[in-house]
Parts: C-alpha cells; sequence; structure tokens
C-alpha cells in the first residue's frame, strides 16, 4: 500500500540552498543617513540620484511598516540589515573572461549558463549576484536594434536623462513603506529601454541570486516600451539556505507608451524556510507598471513558489484609452509559507479593460491569500475587468483566503468575479491511481490542471520550466 | 463460461477489512476463473463497494485478514497504480470529477501506463487518438467528452459510459463493475451492457455487482453471489438472482441469526445452493 501523503509530497529539499564561497564587499550593518550617502558614492551616482535616494530615505523614517497584510512575522531589525554587499572583483568587467569563475559557475549550478558557448540562444540574461549585475549577455546584438539592456547602475552611468526622467514616475519614493526604503538603497537591477517601433527580437531575462546570509537585497527594474514598442521579459530568483531571514524589498516599474506592449513573467523560487518555518526569504515587493499611451498593453505572470513570506501585488494603472492590463498568477505555499499576494487594476482611461486570473495552491501548515483591487474611476467609460479567483487546498491545514475589493465610480462599467475553493481530495487521488497513474503524477497532473490557464501565459521556453518546478515541489518520496 | 480447468484469476480467502477500526468486511471468500462472469448482489450497506474497492487498494480501508491472490501472486501487496498496471479494473458506483485534468489526457496516460507494463510501446496522441475513438464505438460515446475535463459535469449515465471506455481501453484482466447499471437509461444499459459482453473473453473475468435482475438478463452470470454483513452468504447460478428478485432478501436474516448462533466459522464459508 502507498503510504506517502499529499503532505510529503509537496516537501521536497530545495536545490538551489548552495553558498558561493566568494571574497564580497560588505558595508557595515545598519540604516542612516550616512549609509544612503555611502552607497550612492561607490556607485559614483549623479546628484539627482542621491537626492532621490535621501528624500526617500527621509519619508521612510516617517513612515509605518504596513500591517494589513494576512501575514504574521516577528519584527524585522532594519538595523540589523546590510545594505550593500558586492563580490571582489576589478570594478569594471568589460568582458564575461573577467568575471570571477565562481560567479559564472554559480549561476551554471543555476541553470543560467552566461558564458558564449553555453548561453541560451533566443533570450538575453542580466544575471545579478546579491547586489551587483555581474554579467549581461547580447548587449551589443540588443544594442543594433536600439534596444538598451544593462544593470540599472550601469544604465545611471551611461543614459542618466533616461533614468533622471523615468524612475519613480510609476512608484512614487513615498508609495509605500517597502518602496520608500528601495527608493533610498536599491543596490542593483535591471534596465530595459525598447524605443519607437521596436519589437524587441528576443527574450530578456533577469537572473537574481542571494548569496550572503546578512545583506538584504533591493533590486531595482524599470523598463520603457516606447509608442509601437514591445517586448517580454522575464524574472528568476533563487537564494541558499540560512536558517534566518533575509530581507528582500524589490521596485518593478514599467511604463508602455501609446501602441507599445510589456509582457513581464516572473518564477519567484527564493528559499522558502524549513517545514518548521526556520529561515527564508521575506519578499516585499512592489511592481507596478503604467499604461500612459493609448492601446497600450501590460501582462503580469507570476510564479510564485519561494520565500517565507510573500507580500506582493504587481499592478497596472490603466491610464490610455483601450489600454490593457492582465494579472496572470500562481501561488504556491508549503510548510509554514505565507503568501498575501493578488493585483490592482486601476482603470483611469476609457474603454480599458483588465483581466485577473489567480490561482492559489496551499499545502502543509501554509496561508495563501489574494488580495485584489478593482478600481473603475469616473472617466473610464465602458472600462471593463474580470477576475477569477481559484484555491486549492492540499491536506486540512492549510488555508485559503480571498479579499477582492472592487471601487467603481463609473456606472457604465463591466466588473465580473469568480471565485472557487476546491480541495485535492483521496477519492480523486485513488481514482488516478486506481488507473495506473502513479500517486505524484496523479497530484501533478491536478496542479498542473489547475493552473494551466496561468501557464498558458508564461513565455514558451518557460512554461515548461514552471511546470517542472511545481512539480518538483511536489515531488517527494513515495513508498 | 465456467470451464473448471481455466487457470483462477482471482482467489479471495477470509478475506476481512476494517475502515477506522470498524470492521466491515467479515471473511470474504470468492474464486475467479479466466472466463467467468460474476454477480454479486445483497442489500445496501452490506459491503459490496468495500469489498471492490479493498481489491482495488482504496487508502481508507485497512486489511485486518485473509489474503488475495492475483493470478497467484499477493495483490494487496501492491500499490493501487501497480494493481491497475497488472489488469485489475475498477468501475466505480460513484465516479469522482477531476477538474483541470483533460479527459483525453488522463486516458492517455492511464492507457500508457497499462501498455507500458504489457511490454506494448507508448502510444502517442496521434495514435491514441485513433485507438480511443474505435474504443468510443464499444460505449457510443460522442468524442466531445473527450474534450472535457475528467468526468466533470457529466451526468449519471455519462460518467457511467466513461468508465467503460476506461475499461475498453485498459483490457483488464479482471473488471469489477461496481453498479454500473444504475443511473442508466433503457437504451444505455443495453449499450453499456453490450459493451461489457463484447470485451468479456475466455482469458478475462468480470464482477458485476448489482441490485437489479435487468442487467443480467443482458449478461449472463455464471456465478451469483449474495453479500450480507461483510460476507457472501450465498453463492448459486444464475437461478440464484432470479430467486431473489421473487423473494427478496428477508430470509438473509434468519440466515445471519443462525449463523450467530453457530458460532463465527460457519459464517465463513459459503452455503452452496442450486
Ligand atoms: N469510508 C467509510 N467510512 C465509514 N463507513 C464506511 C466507509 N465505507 C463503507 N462504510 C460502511 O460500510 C458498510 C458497507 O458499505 P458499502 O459501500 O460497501 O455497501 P454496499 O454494499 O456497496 O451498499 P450499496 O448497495 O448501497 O452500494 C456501510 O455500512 C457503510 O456505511
Ligand atoms: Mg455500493
Amino acid at each position: 500500500m502507498s503510504t506517502a501523503t499529499v503532505g510529503d509530497l509537496v516537501s521536497q529539499p530545495y536545490k538551489y540552498g548552495f553558498v558561493t564561497e566568494i571574497e564580497t564587499e560588505k558595508i557595515a550593518k545598519g540604516l542612516s543617513e550616512d549609509v544612503v550617502r555611502l552607497i550612492s558614492a561607490k556607485k559614483e551616482e549623479p546628484a539627482f540620484l542621491l537626492e532621490f535616494r535621501l528624500r526617500a530615505f527621509r519619508q521612510w523614517q516617517q513612515m509605518q511598516e504596513p500591517d494589513w497584510a494576512a501575514l504574521g512575522f516577528p519584527a524585522i531589525d532594519y538595523q540589523d540589515i546590510i545594505y550593500y554587499a558586492a563580490p571582489k572583483q576589478q570594478q569594471k568587467k568589460t568582458s564575461l573572461d573577467e568575471v570571477d569563475p565562481k560567479l559564472l559557475e554559480t549561476f551554471d549550478k543555476l541553470g543560467i549558463p552566461l558564458s558564449e558557448q553555453k548561453r541560451l540562444s533566443n533570450v538575453a540574461v542580466d544575471a545579478v549576484f546579491d547586489s551587483v549585475s555581474i554579467a549581461t549577455t547580447f548587449k551589443e546584438q540588443l544594442a543594433e536594434h536600439g534596444v538598451i539592456f544593462c544593470s540599472i547602475s550601469e544604465a545611471v552611468k551611461e543614459h542618466p536623462e533616461l533614468i533622471e526622467r523615468y524612475l519613480g514616475t510609476v512608484v512614487p519614493s513615498n508609495d509605500n513603506y517597502f518602496a520608500a526604503l528601495n527608493s533610498a538603497v536599491f543596490s542593483d537591477g535591471s534596465f530595459v529601454f525598447i524605443p519607437k517601433g521596436v519589437e524587441c527580437p528576443m527574450e530578456l531575462s533577469t537572473y537574481f541570486r542571494i548569496n550572503s546570509g546578512d545583506t538584504g537585497q533591493f533590486e531595482r527594474t524599470l523598463i520603457v516600451a516606447e509608442e509601437g514598442a514591445s517586448v517580454s521579459y522575464l524574472e528568476g530568483c533563487t537564494a541558499p539556505m540560512f536558517d534566518t531571514n533575509q530581507l528582500h524589498a524589490a521596485v518593478v516599474e514599467l511604463v508602455v507608451l501609446d501602441d507599445a506592449s510589456i509582457k513581464y513573467s516572473t518564477v519567484q523560487n527564493w528559499y522558502a524556510g524549513d517545514e518548521n518555518g526556520v529561515g527564508g526569504i521575506y519578499n516585499f515587493v512592489t511592481k507596478r507598471g503604467q499604461c500612459r499611451g493609448d492601446r497600450s498593453k501590460i501582462s503580469w505572470t507570476q510564479v510564485e513558489t519561494g520565500s517565507a513570506i510573500t507580500w506582493k501585488y504587481p499592478s497596472c494603472v490603466l491610464q490610455g484609452a483601450d489600454s490593457v492590463g492582465e494579472f496572470y498568477s500562481v501561488a504556491l505555499t508549503n510548510n509554514k509559507q505565507q503568501a498575501d499576494t493578488g493585483t490592482k487594476m486601476i482603470h483611469v482611461g476609457p474603454r480599458s479593460r483588465s483581466t485577473i486570473v489567480s490561482k492559489g495552491i496551499s499545502a502543509g501548515h501554509s496561508s495563501n491569500s489574494y488580495r485584489g483591487l478593482v478600481q473603475i474611476g469616473p472617466k473610464a467609460v465602458g472600462a471593463r475587468n474580470y477576475s477569477q479567483c481559484d484555491s486549492m487546498l492540499i491536506g486540512d491545514q492549510a488555508a485559503a483566503n480571498t479579499y477582492p475589493y472592487i471601487r467603481c465610480q463609473q456606472p457604465d462599467a463591466a466588473i465580473e468575479h469568480e471565485a472557487s475553493t476546491c480541495r485535492i481530495s483521496e477519492d480523486q487521488l485513488f481514482y488516478l491511481q486506481s488507473r495506473g497513474i502513479g500517486f505524484e503524477e496523479a497530484v501533478s497532473m491536478m496542479v498542473s490542471g489547475f493552473c494551466r490557464d496561468v501557464f498558458n501565459q508564461l513565455p514558451m521556453e518557460f512554461a515548461a520550466e514552471a511546470d517542472k518546478l511545481l512539480a518538483l515541489k511536489l515531488e517527494g518520496s513515495v513508498g | 463460461m465456467i470451464r473448471p480447468d481455466a487457470p483462477v484469476l482471482l482467489d479471495i480467502r477470509d478475506l476481512q477489512a476494517a475502515v477506522e477500526d470498524q470492521p466491515i468486511l467479515k471473511g470474504v471468500n470468492l474464486t475467479i476463473r479466466a472466463g467467468e462472469i460474476h454477480a454479486v448482489m445483497g442489500r445496501n450497506g452490506s459491503g459490496k463497494s468495500t469489498l471492490s474497492k479493498v481489491l482495488a487498494g482504496h487508502p481508507a480501508y485497512t486489511v485486518t485478514g485473509g489474503r488475495v491472490l492475483y493470478k497467484g501472486e499477493n495483490l494487496l501487496e501492491f500499490d493501487p497504480e501497480q494493481r491497475a498496471c497488472i489488469g485489475l479494473f475498477l468501475g466505480f458506483q460513484y465516479p469522482v470529477e477531476i477538474p483541470g485534468v483533460s479527459n483525453l489526457e488522463f486516458l492517455r496516460v492511464a492507457t500508457n501506463a497499462r501498455r507500458a507494463e504489457q511490454g506494448f510501446e507508448e502510444l502517442d496522441t496521434f495514435a491514441f487518438e485513433d485507438l480511443v475513438r474505435e474504443r468510443l464505438a464499444v460505449v457510443q460515446m460522442d468524442p466531445a467528452f473527450l474534450e472535457r475535463s475528467v468526468n466533470e459535469g457529466f451526468s449519471g449515465g455519462e460518467k457511467k459510459r466513461n468508465e467503460i471506455l476506461q475499461m475498453a481501453l485498459l483490457e483488464p484482466l479482471v473488471a469489477i463493475l461496481d453498479e454500473t447499471d444504475s443511473g442508466l437509461d433503457i437504451d444505455a444499459l443495453r449499450i453499456v451492457a453490450g459493451g461489457v459482453n463484447q470485451l468479456a473473453s475466455p482469458d478475462n473475468a468480470t464482477l458485476l455487482i448489482t441490485h437489479y435482475q435487468r442487467l443480467l438478463d443482458l449478461i449472463t452470470p455464471d456465478h451469483v453471489h449474495v453479500m450480507a454483513a461483510g460476507r457472501i452468504l450465498r453463492s448459486g447460478g444464475k437461478e440464484l438472482a432470479l430467486e431473489l428478485e421473487r423473494t427478496g432478501y428477508d430470509w438473509v436474516d434468519q440466515e445471519l441469526d443462525r449463523l450467530a448462533a453457530g458460532g463465527q466459522e460457519a459464517g465463513r464459508t459459503p452455503v452452496e445452493v442450486g
């Protein structure tokens, strides 16, 4: 007789938990105005950026950590965190050959080969290790199309006018507690600029790796698509297993002009902590896109499987007439993981449309909440929203919640909301098993069936990977 | 078809099983040979479905005594999925719905699991489409059902047809059909019974669990058994079913009382009649 329970299946060891032994330059723990100045100085930033950081820092000091999410965790000591850590290497790498082989090896091990021979042929990668970007592939090829893809630190040096024009315009530095913190101390991240009329010739992707145990990660990503431009971008993340918690507070801003579109996909696999909830990443992320132009489009797809705590609401501000916002999400929590995630669709422009498809899977003692806001402003004549929020429970100790908020100031708008909760039952599994399908495959079939609508939205290269990742998370010790 | 020299496919001896410490099967004896069709009847709650699920390996039931040999091997040692692969099939009384899992894909994975065990090559999507279309004819089912999620939103009768479609694809050696006739309209009953007859061969065996003679009018059983209080109280030929149709189950109580007075042992030996 099979003795495995579904609970055993969803708990499997984390594959990316190793630490890379590498000399790093770190500043002392703690946060003050001096630390903010030090970070800016280390990065040789222009005055406008130091000003931006200092303003954010002062705002942050006046703010309170939000407590409205359905999350419980011990207070974070912001003075016990290191705000800047970088692997020591020659100050500027002009080619991959100069990158520390240990770092290349690390990314190899994570399945993201960067070297010319091994890298993916149709995906450009920006690899971020702790606070700094260590390499970006295919930069020259992209430049031929006028596409800028580089680390944000580099963009600050080489395209300061673009940074000054767009940084902080979608997520103002005082937007929320974590956005203010990020604006004060952000380290690195990616910058993407797609000029007018250009369809980005390949997938762009940033891979974030946290390596230090006592360093916070505060990355900042900015993507701008000018009139008629389009790009598909993917973000991946992993971290070592530590028995302490690491703070990750990122900000992502997207700007889309007339007829342009950005498709932003995330496969988040930060370390989630052990089965008793010890260790893991605290993931407090502000992601927002602004559809500034008419007929512009932003599509967020996320597969959230890691982190001890996830606080994340990728949002769309639909300003342009006929603009489109989409949010497709799969969030899997297990053991003592907690996720409070969802989206905000702010309809401003006439006939703006949004679609929300959220799939939450909770196993073990985890808690998984969907929180979403659909707001239709007075000028959004003919605006439409469709939301679908489904929860799947595995075992009987897990919790799922749905918090949909609707604010509508436009009588003409059409808003549709559907929600469902299901549980994988012993009888369903037995049914599949009694047809010769193994226990693990049975669970995985049901879970991937449940997630299909979202996986279909991922770029093709990554859809199979996401399916594998979930299957991996669901893999275990069947007798 | 009774052939005393046919190989024994399933041999159940003194099988006892409990759910959460509550005994339900109290010593079932039953021998099924290749080529035979058996019918198990009995009052509601007498343990028929429990017997079928214990044989298929449902985790909610604990076997507390006895043994089951399948082609000479200890069936109870196999996982449910292995039992299916080696040719045991259970058509459920209440097939469950599995939202999100495509019926076609499910049937393909199940068929390939069985084929792998038989040493046949795996069928790709196209080859499987051909096979499934051919087998759909056995139950005269609309191909549209392949595109839907497993059993989701199927009517009671449609679910039962889907069970027989699975049986037609998996080509089991021992098929246990738990009340496959209930919920079927008159035409569907004929179609399903026709399907079962079509799939029956001298090499395989069928165990029909049913309440009604009308099914046995269409599929003639070689043996009929009456279950009561977790054991087989009486066994006979097809005329036993006809007799039950006339007499009902009143005699069962007397028989059970007599057994209780006569001690446990007597109850474990089925009373042969006819
Ligand atoms: N999982 C279970 N939990 C508790 N009791 C159970 C369980 N399964 C079966 N039983 C009990 O065991 C007895 C036999 O049930 P079973 O379903 O085998 O009967 P049946 O002969 O198939 O009846 P019917 O003709 O109504 O289908 C019943 O009293 C039933 O309530
Ligand atoms: Mg029954």
